[in-house]
């Protein structure tokens, strides 16, 4: 993307006919090097986004940043890199992931997201028309929840220097209140918005090839919407996206950080079939697997209802559900009443069972 | 096992409180230790938080039942010593790794420039050997009645020239009747499911009459393990000591006979140094004098002391002696962790401790 600092870090590199359509072309170095065919990519790029500016200085003035006028509130920024593998799985792709995972990350702190960055870096020999499917991806996302790409950057790496493509994304958004992962307070009610470990086990299954009875898709997509409808009904404490370590890490830090304690119903929540089978099989807990659409949010018990009927109105919040409840006990812990009625501790997991999903 | 099973009917919650009020009906009214030894049983009691739905009083302990906390220092250092010395290939599992020697673990000598490399089973050993012929390739085998049976068709199915193992299997019957002598406080066993496949619940007759002591071989499903505990509270109160087979769907009275012909073909019973326990007579397998030739010891006359057991605080050899359970240990979850793990225990997957850190378990809850 553009960006008047940007240069090539490959040295040595070889030009190219400029004279073939983009779509049939790979990426070389000099697509890096802050020159003419930067520029040629990145005036092609930008097309993809409706949304390309968020004050006076904006992505088409290819200037050294980008300038905001934002609205009344806190100003909420979150920064990611995005270095999924592989970069398409079924519901999604490294592009939607990326600008949902950033725009979640504003969401769940309650923030409407205004606008983002995206740094891009790729492998030498990297098809263009790959590229732009990515982008497209991307700028849908940003489309739906209304938030502009203002300014970016590209850089190309050598050939078995990297792996395909990385992206980087700052997201920009303004709250009316802050939500944070350390509000609840014991009697809180815990609601997730949909089914958990649809991301991590579609990743997981795509990488590995393994086959699948009725596909398993990725939850990616931007909670912004449902999150704003949870929000309009008030009596929200507490959010968080179940991301890396999925459920289990997202409760635990959330009851460690709010010095409460969490107990959840196994039964409660919600796993689709396929997603459960494959898991039971490869011996993991969709409970650590990450979602990349989800959100867990404590809300006071006497607004919880409402906030359920609110959510599920939404398509991506039809199976929400209130799963358990913050307790005065247990402080710092998360204790599962399992299926079979026993009880233990829900474990912060070591590190979460599928490397590179996000 | 014949049938497949849909695991899930096997977690019905109505069935389960439906035991779960037999098991309250069942309640001794005192305290009753019972015995499982197999890290399975253990992970399906902690996963599912089967413990807090046992009457008051009744406690179920792993005992000896993770095949690598219990193999010996003195086996691991004389793993070591030939992937350091001997300039082997050294195959094993992938829990072996880690699990301290006297004074290096596989791992730390792999650090060191040793070949070590995990296997998934003794037939992928055999594979590196024949990918090797220049290169000798040790598989030091570890397990129960389990792994027994593929150690043993591998050695007797010709295997490459360069090709030996480092035996330590070792056999659950007589580990049972070990910890009774030990600890007498044992009132019951949960037989393990898998062992059983292959020795048949036959194989507990000997040990439930002798000790008085009732054997419930169990399965793996949380409904499998709280009918198996039922059973067991049930011969308590009926004054009974009996083998009853709680698993049949995968369990038959005489076992595996193929895979028994082939562990009595390639292996006699020895005497086996078990870690946390000490000298159990007759509780090993070594290779047959006919096979001789595929055992490393010989081949690479290799011995090594015992040395050091635990580091001082570790509670492993109670936990593995059904002593104690691993939050009875202070450097549970504070100084030893799956990450930097102090005791055996903590390092296997099947091993106590391990299970209960990941599973977040607790004797009550």
């Amino acid at each position: 993307m553009p960006s008047g600092t940007s240069t090539g870090s490959v040295p040595g590199s070889k030009g190219r006919s400029m004279r073939k359509p983009l779509s049939e072309e790979k990426i070389t170095a000099l697509h890096g090097a802050g020159g003419e065919l930067m520029n040629r990519l990145v005036a092609e790029l930008r097309e993809l986004f409706p949304l390309r500016a968020a004050g006076e200085v904006g992505l088409d003035d290819l200037d050294d940043g980008a300038s905001l006028s934002l609205p009344q509130g806190e100003v909420v920024v979150t920064t990611d890199s995005h270095v999924v593998k592989p970069l398409s799985f079924p519901g999604g792709d490294i592009g939607k992931l990326a600008a949902s995972g950033t725009v979640n990350d504003l969401a769940v702190m309650g923030a409407r997201p205004v606008a983002m960055t995206l740094g891009l870096i790729i492998e030498e020999g990297f098809p263009i028309s790959e590229l732009k499917k990515f982008l497209s991806s991307l700028a849908e996302v940003l489309r739906e929840v209304g938030a502009a790409l203002v300014t970016g950057d590209t850089k190309v790496m050598g050939k078995g220097e990297m792996d395909g493509l990385v992206m980087n994304t700052t997201g920009i958004g303004v709250a009316e209140r802050i939500i944070r992962d350390s509000g609840l307070r014991p009697g809180d009610k815990i609601i997730i918005t949909g089914p958990v470990g649809d991301h991590g086990m579609a990743v997981l299954a795509a990488r590995e090839g393994i086959p699948v009875e009725g596909e398993i898709k990725s939850d990616v997509s931007p909670i912004w919407p449902l999150v704003e409808r949870a929000l309009s009904i008030g009596g929200v404490t507490a959010m968080k996206d179940p991301t890396r370590g999925g459920l289990a890490a997202a409760l635990n830090e959330m009851a460690r950080k709010s010095g409460v304690g969490i107990t959840v119903r196994e039964e409660e929540i919600p796993v689709r079939p396929e997603v459960r089978g494959l898991a039971e099989l490869l011996g993991i807990s969709p409970l650590n697997l990450a979602c990349e659409g989800r959100a867990v949010i404590g809300v006071s018990p006497d607004r919880a209802e409402a906030v359920i009927s609110a959510l599920r109105e939404h398509p991506l919040g039809r199976d929400a559900r209130i799963i358990g409840e913050a307790i005065p006990e247990h402080r710092g812990k998360v204790v599962l009443e399992t299926r079979v009625g026993g009880r233990r501790y829900l474990e912060m997991p070591l590190g979460d069972p599928v490397p590179r999903i996000c | 096992m014949t049938a497949v099973t849909d695991p899930f009917r096997l977690r019905d919650p109505a069935r389960a409180e439906k035991l779960a009020r037999t098991l309250r009906r069942l309640a001794p009214g005192r305290a009753v230790k019972l015995v499982h030894v197999c890290g399975t049983h253990e992970a399906a009691i902690a996963e599912h938080g089967l413990r807090s739905l046992l009457p008051e009083g009744v406690e179920v302990y792993e005992g000896p039942g993770c095949p690598v906390c219990v193999t010996s220092t003195a086996d691991i250092n004389v793993a070591v010593k030939l992937a350091l010395e001997k300039d082997v290939v050294l195959c094993t599992f992938g829990d072996m790794l880690r699990v301290p020697g006297s004074e290096l673990t596989l791992e730390e000598a792999r650090a060191q420039g040793a070949d070590v490399r995990v296997v998934l089973s003794a037939a992928d050993a055999v594979r590196i050997a024949r990918e090797n012929p220049r290169k000798e390739v040790v598989f030091f085998a570890v397990g129960f009645e389990t792994t027994a049976p593929a150690t043993a068709a591998v050695l007797l199915g010709s295997p490459p020239h360069n090709f030996s193992v480092l035996c330590s299997h070792k056999l659950i019957p007589p580990a049972l009747e070990a910890l009774l002598r030990e600890n007498t406080a044992v009132e019951g066993f949960l037989a393990p499911g898998h062992v059983s496949v292959i020795i048949g619940a036959d194989a507990y007759r000997e040990l439930a009459r002798k000790h008085r002591i009732p054997v419930v071989v169990g399965g793996f499903e949380p409904l499998d393990v709280l009918y198996a505990v039922a059973l067991l509270l049930k011969q308590l109160r009926d004054g009974r000591a009996e083998v009853e087979n709680a698993y049949p769907r995968a369990v038959r009275p005489e076992g595996n006979p193929k895979a028994k012909e082939l562990m009595g073909r390639a292996f006699e019973v020895v005497d086996a140094v078990w870690r946390g326990i000490g000298t159990i007579p007759a509780s090993g397998l070594g290779i047959r004098e006919e096979l001789s030739r595929f055992d490393a010891r010989r081949r690479f006359g290799v011995e090594a002391g015992v040395g050091m057991e635990e580091p001082p605080g570790c509670r492993c050899p109670e936990v593995i002696m059904a002593k104690a359970v691993p939050t009875d240990c202070p450097l549970f979850g504070t100084a030893c962790t799956p990450l930097s793990p102090v005791g055996p225990c903590m390092v296997g997957a099947e091993g106590a401790c391990a299970i209960w850190y990941k599973y977040g378990e607790r004797p009550r809850l």
